[in-house]
């Protein structure tokens, strides 16, 4: 597998009244040709503003400060902002959470389409675009593309505006799909609609999608692989059964235990992750998650973890997994030996 | 309804709920979303009854109209054994201390220029109760039990984060000591690690209180953790109440079945397996909801009957209740 996309020790802060936020402190993973890689954090824990730095559409408050992004041969955190619009849309393209903002209301959805085929195919008849968003709107399973194409925003469900989104991100076949938390604001019969219809699209398709959540169920329905963050750091990455079944972070443990499963029994309490989120103003000098773990020792207030490679494709910062970490009280004693 | 069960902390009987469409008039007639319809169903003392369905079918609104914000078209709502659906703002006031209502959003319902001692103490100044010394004192008392400090009195409601807040909107649907509080989706707000949080102290309270729970949540898996009974809405009607484990391992009405399916399991493995049963389409219009059974557009199984005549709930056995023609 070659990757089609890199992101290499990527910072992005914000600059405030009240100082600088670092919401993004030194990520780096890749994107593998034709996979759904979930990306899991908290509000907070840096996961859209990874995929806003990627595609350069941070505010004006926010700059990234290091790193690179490799795409085919072009570093994206160097271009130019028309350099940039090629590849938005074109080669890389995203959706949002909220499918009403990110619509035009006075617009009609073939039109809104339409707009997004022709910025990036110029010369194509007014024919041959109709025809385009046609096909596009059938491709995401809206009824009766025809007529619906003619249709305004505010006439479609929520369910219906996300596959226009969809359709828009699809438009000019790009080799990347971003979507952020596209279910969000969707109910469950409808987010299950929609990644039933991401799930076709990738096997026919065989894009390569970064998909953006909090919901580890959705995450386990549709990504091949995980990235886990937390106070704008990766705190672990895994193949999806690894995730689930040989969590190898007491975050992502916690994560875990705090969802009730299918058969969870009532009379058994739900296991929350104490406290709250660290404030990104002033983040703990070592691991961002030492205030809220069970297993925290000393070095874990003063220095940031390094990397433990459990095998090629599981990594995960955590100082229980350094080879001097003690084995009592240590969950991942076993994985350590192995 | 005849007679009047002490066990009984809650019970509706047939209620509906009508808003009319502004401005616009059909054959002469004003158009109402038919937002409640007919829906009955009742909750022991000390229990939890969890609401769910999609947005739009009217959980949040039976919420409250139960409540009373709005005033029902018909129907009767029984508290405690005194009907309240005919008593006016002033009538109910003193029964406002038996129910109280914690809200979606804590960024929403919580006022940025009170602080938090002022937020918790308003229901006890509303209801005359105490001095300010006191208040201060139940105040302090009742933030304890919910986790947070005295030196959190007197800070704002913008200076906590969304578990913090809600944690503060608990505090004040509690510090009247109600006997039925109603929950509209309480943690739906709130980061997954919080939610097990204030999932958590939800239940502490209720076990040491005895205090009842109606439950409203879009996120089944939840509900089925917390609730007791748990009962499904669709468009308006209740189509199907049971006990939640049976509800959960047994779903009779095909609606149910599909919401189940469509809740993403947190396991790779289990993901795999799943059956493809999801729903189709969206939710009808509430103006003019679909004629006979109201799931019968999007039903797999639906007859010709679905489509005419319309279900009513029956109880199949064990408590467990359900309307569909189909369910024998």
């Amino acid at each position: 597998m070659e990757p089609i996309l890199e992101v290499k020790d990527l910072h992005t802060n914000f600059y405030t009244s009240n100082g600088v936020v670092q919401a993004v402190r030194g990520v780096s993973f890749s994107l593998e040709k034709g996979e759904i890689l979930g990306i899991v954090g908290e509000s907070g824990s840096g996961k859209s503003v990874t995929c806003m730095s990627i595609l350069q559409l941070l505010s004006n408050t926010a700059r990234v400060t290091q790193g690179e992004v490799h795409f085919q041969g072009k570093n994206l955190v160097t271009l130019n902002k028309k350099e940039i619009r090629q590849i938005r849309g074109g080669k890389i393209s995203m959706v949002f959470q909220d499918p009403m903002s990110s619509l035009n209301p006075l617009m009609r959805i073939g039109e809104q389409i339409g707009e997004m085929i022709r910025e990036h195919n110029r010369g194509m008849s007014k024919k041959e675009v109709e025809a385009e968003v046609v096909r596009l709107m059938g491709l995401v399973r809206i009824p009766e593309p025809e007529k619906r194409l003619r249709s305004f925003p505010h006439e479609f469900s929520g369910g219906m505006r996300q596959r226009v989104m969809i359709a828009m991100a699809l438009a000019c076949q790009p080799d990347v799909l971003i979507a952020d938390e596209p279910t969000t604001a969707l109910d469950v019969t409808i987010q299950d609609q929609i990644l039933k219809l991401m799930r076709s699209l990738q096997k026919e398709f065989q894009r390569s999608v970064i998909f953006i959540t909090h919901d580890l169920g959705v995450v386990a329905e549709l990504c091949s692989r995980v990235i886990v963050m937390y106070g704008g750091l990766i705190m672990e990455e895994a193949l999806i059964d690894d995730l689930f079944e040989h969590p190898a972070h007491p975050y992502t443990m916690g994560l875990l235990r705090s969802i009730p499963g299918a058969s969870q029994d009532r009379s058994q309490r739900l296991v929350p992750i104490p406290g709250s989120p660290p404030d990104m103003l002033n983040p703990p000098k070592g691991c961002p998650f030492v205030h809220r773990c069970p297993y925290a020792r000393n070095i874990c207030a003063q220095e940031l973890p390094p990397y433990t490679q459990l095998d090629a494709t599981h990594r995960s910062m955590c100082w229980l997994l350094s080879p001097d970490a003690p084995a009592d009280n240590n969950p991942f004693k076993e994985v350590r030996e192995n | 309804m005849s007679g009047t069960n002490p066990e009984l902390i809650l019970e509706v009987r047939d209620l509906t709920m009508h808003f009319p469409v502004p401005g616009k008039r059909i054959d002469g007639k004003r158009p109402v979303v038919h937002a409640v319809d007919g829906v009955s169903f009742s909750i022991r003392r000390g229990h939890t009854l969890g609401l769910v369905g999609e947005s739009g079918c009217g959980k949040s609104t039976c919420a409250r109209t139960i409540i009373r914000i709005y005033d029902p078209t018909s129907g009767q709502i029984k508290l405690d054994g005194q009907n309240i659906e005919n008593l006016t703002q002033a009538q109910l006031k003193p029964l406002r201390q038996k129910m109280q209502m914690i809200f979606q959003d804590p960024y929403a319902s919580l006022n940025a220029r009170m602080t938090v001692r002022d937020i918790v103490a308003e229901p006890l100044a509303a209801h005359g109760i105490g001095t300010e010394r006191e208040r201060t004192e139940r105040v302090h008392e009742m933030l304890a039990k919910v986790g947070l400090s005295k030196e959190h009195a007197n800070r704002y409601a913008h200076e906590f984060s969304g578990g913090q807040r809600q944690r503060v909107g608990i505090s004040r649907a509690l510090i009247l000591h109600p006997e039925l509080v109603i929950c509209d989706e309480p943690i739906s707000a709130l980061d997954v690690s919080i939610q097990a949080q204030v999932v958590n102290l939800l239940k502490d309270i209720q076990d040491e209180w005895g205090i009842t729970y109606l439950f409203i949540a879009h996120d089944l898996s939840m509900v089925r953790y917390v609730s007791d009974d748990v009962g499904v809405m669709y468009l308006g009607k209740l189509v199907e109440l049971a006990d939640s484990d049976e509800i959960y391992a047994h779903p009779l009405h095909p609606y149910t079945q599909g919401l189940l399916a469509s809740i993403p399991v947190p396991s790779p493995r289990l993901a795999r397996q799943k059956e493809e049963v999801s729903i189709e389409g969206d939710i009808p219009s509430p103006i003019a909801p679909p004629t006979g059974c109201r799931f019968h557009t999007r039903c797999r199984y639906a007859q010709p009957i679905c489509s005419q005549e319309e279900p009513v709930m029956r109880d199949v056995g064990g408590g467990h209740q359900v309307a569909c023609h189909l369910c024998k």
